[in-house]
């Protein structure tokens, strides 16, 4: 292999691997206000480049990007306010068939909508052959663009969790949702504020991927798998854990293609999701004693 | 044998069925009450798993297909470049080959349907021991992606493989023959001998899984179920009730997959899909959970009017909605909906939380 071919595997993984960081980030967001994992966290992504493609047609990109990204986030709290909210104390098993029930009834509205076909929102900037060399490779700027967005959006987070009294709150929740309660905190807002955060994050990460990876309405469940992957990878719950582990699953993924079939790229990040589980289910970066506490 | 008795009414509506279609002339029912069968054989093995011990699995139209693919595989791809290595001469020493002609006239060497049938019940069943004893130590979420993770492996593996024909999947699969005239085909003169083979096959079944949740090994279920350190506290053995469980009902589906592949003449890879799995949870969750009577009679009327095309394009909206509106309304299942009780929560004299109680 040489250089320019590893440089050009890198940045192809690092492209995914931050789109999973994304996905991570938003099941690690809702996870911990509600201890929920949302089988449904890739259909906001789904949803969030095909209502930007849709309304591509009638304004200019930006603003198709931006309200997209609104919409998809009032389609988050409008699910947690129809199914999640007036569930009290619901048992894991519940919760899992009812996200998975959203998911698949996303799924099938978004083909009732968009069909089948495969779309894509336009190149943000240049067209599919322009292209930046950087160290020999070529790469499109695109790419740029995701990498970007994604740093942005990681760094966004931090500070909305660190220094903002919504964000401190939502934090709280997490830590202890009864303690939070009685410090006068309302929990069941930060859990609405939650899938808001989550899907917002989420439509933002599936307009600026939609040039280079396209739309269809059945890219969310790959995607949520490769999440979780990511997410449990990093160790459930944490942020900058994802991002570490997205971008090692991104890489992995991207260099297994020289080694095994493309088709076979899939059970690849589900066989290191399986060893992960069985062998460290707290993460590579998760403590063991934390861990005790929790249960898988 | 009360168990046999308790059965016997169900015999009758089979054959009551049968007898109704042939008398209004509308024998065409029989064949998809005959993979409506099928397709519930593996539900009910699911709902021991689910409803009794607890347990989330994501994975089994993965075994379904394993199943299906493996016995049609065998039964149609031919042996003869293989023809000198050990397993293949181990077969033929063992009278499990069957040499005959395609269609174009070259000659094939293929494995029995008897033969391919155990062998692909056994492999299920050792890649269910494989999968099972790391698996079931999870819990919760971690389970359902753990197991939903396997079946996306299986449906990927046919996906992408040349033996197992890719996005065609596998056809003209033989009839398998069970006895000397009588085969699993989908022949239109055996269209009611397969309706009874289907239903014999699930009568067993359910007899089976009726007399095991009766008994000591039941009970142990739901003791998991309920609480699985009490019950490790009481003594039983959790990890390998939970095992077994997980075993049993792969073998259940993948009997269902040899059986079904062998009467459609095919299978392919939808079958190993993730919304066939989420389709057979959703059954379960219908049917009531640890409740083999409601998730039989919700596996056969819901597979029947989706196969029957009722739903139409709406196919998987509809198992999608039924789930959430299942999940959120009726947890215990849609024959445990109380109408009076409803009604009063209704009119607002009977504000009692129910939630949490599942």
């Amino acid at each position: 292999m040489t250089l320019e071919l590893a440089i050009q595997y890198l940045m192809a993984g690092i492209t995914y691997g931050s789109i999973y960081a994304i996905v991570a980030i938003g099941f690690n967001i809702i996870y911990n206000t509600t201890g929920i994992i949302n089988f449904a966290q890739g259909e906001f992504v789904m949803f969030g480049g095909m209502i930007a493609i849709t309304l591509l047609n009638f304004m200019p990109l930006p603003i198709a990007i931006f309200l997209a990204v609104a919409i998809t986030m009032v389609i988050g709290a409008l699910i947690e306010i129809c199914f999640i909210r007036w569930l009290k104390s619901p048992s894991v098993l519940r919760m899992i068939i009812i996200t998975i029930g959203i998911s698949i009834l996303s799924r099938e509205v978004a083909v009732h909508i968009w069909g089948e076909s495969i779309r894509s929102l336009p190149y943000f900037v240049g067209n599919e052959i322009t292209s930046i060399p950087i160290l020999g490779a070529r790469i499109s700027p695109q790419v740029l663009w995701v990498v970007l967005v994604s740093a942005l959006m990681v760094l966004c987070l931090g500070i909305f969790f660190k220094t903002t009294s919504v964000g401190r709150e939502m934090r709280a929740c997490a830590a202890n949702r009864k303690a939070a309660t009685l410090c006068g905190i309302n929990t069941q807002n930060m859990v609405t504020l939650s899938f808001i955060l989550s899907a917002g994050i989420g439509a933002l990460a599936g307009c600026v991927m939609s040039p280079i990876t396209y739309s269809q309405y059945d890219m969310g469940t790959g995607l949520a798998i490769k999440g979780f992957t990511v997410a449990i990878l990093g160790g459930l719950g944490s942020s900058g854990g994802a991002v570490a582990a997205g971008l090692l699953l991104g890489i992995i993924e991207a260099f297994s293609v020289s080694v095994v079939p493309l088709a076979f790229q899939d059970a690849i990040s589900i066989a290191i999701l399986l060893a992960i589980l069985f062998v460290r289910p707290q993460g590579l970066f998760g403590s063991k004693e934390a861990a005790g506490l929790k249960e898988y | 044998m009360k168990k046999l008795l308790s059965i016997l009414p169900l015999l009758v509506v089979v054959i009551g069925v049968h007898l109704l279609t042939s008398a209004t002339d509308t024998m065409y029912y029989l064949t998809q009450m005959t993979m409506s069968a099928y397709y519930s054989l593996l539900i009910i093995g699911l709902c021991v798993l689910m409803g009794y011990a607890g347990q989330i699995s994501l994975g089994h139209a993965g075994f379904f297909a394993i199943g299906g693919y493996l016995s049609a595989a065998l039964t149609t791809r031919s042996l003869i470049p293989y023809q000198d290595t050990l397993p293949v001469k181990l077969l033929d020493s063992a009278g499990f080959l069957l040499a005959g002609q395609d269609i174009y006239g070259d000659s094939l060497l293929v494995v029995t349907p008897w033969a391919a049938c155990i062998i692909a019940v056994v492999t299920a069943a050792l890649i269910a021991v494989a999968i099972g004893i790391p698996v079931l130590k999870l819990k919760g979420h971690y389970l359902a992606m753990a197991t939903l993770g396997f079946g996306i492996i299986v449906y990927r593996v046919a996906l992408a493989c040349e033996y197992f024909g890719e996005a065609d999947g596998i056809s003209e699969v033989p009839a398998f023959m069970l006895f000397p005239g009588l085969s699993v085909s989908g022949n239109f003169g055996d269209r009611v001998s397969n309706y009874y083979i289907a239903w014999g096959l699930l009568l067993i079944g359910m007899v089976l899984l009726l007399n095991l949740m009766d008994s000591r090994v039941g009970r142990a279920l739901r003791g998991i179920h309920g609480s699985e350190e009490a019950a490790d506290a009481m003594g039983v053995n959790t990890a390998r009730f939970k095992l077994q469980t997980f075993v049993l009902s792969a073998v259940f589906a993948a009997i269902a997959g040899v059986f079904l592949t062998h009467y459609n003449g095919g299978i392919g890879p939808s079958e190993a899909g993730v919304m066939k799995s989420v389709r057979y949870v959703a059954i379960v969750a219908v049917g009531g959970m640890a409740n083999l009577w409601g998730t039989l009679l919700m596996g056969i009327v819901l597979n029947f009017l989706s196969l029957r095309g009722v739903f139409g394009s709406y196919d998987d909206a509809v198992f999608g909605l039924i789930l959430i509106l299942i999940m959120l309304f009726a947890p215990n299942g849609i024959l445990s909906i109380n109408v009076r009780y409803c009604l009063k929560q209704l009119t607002g004299r009977n504000k009692q939380d129910r939630e949490g109680e599942v």
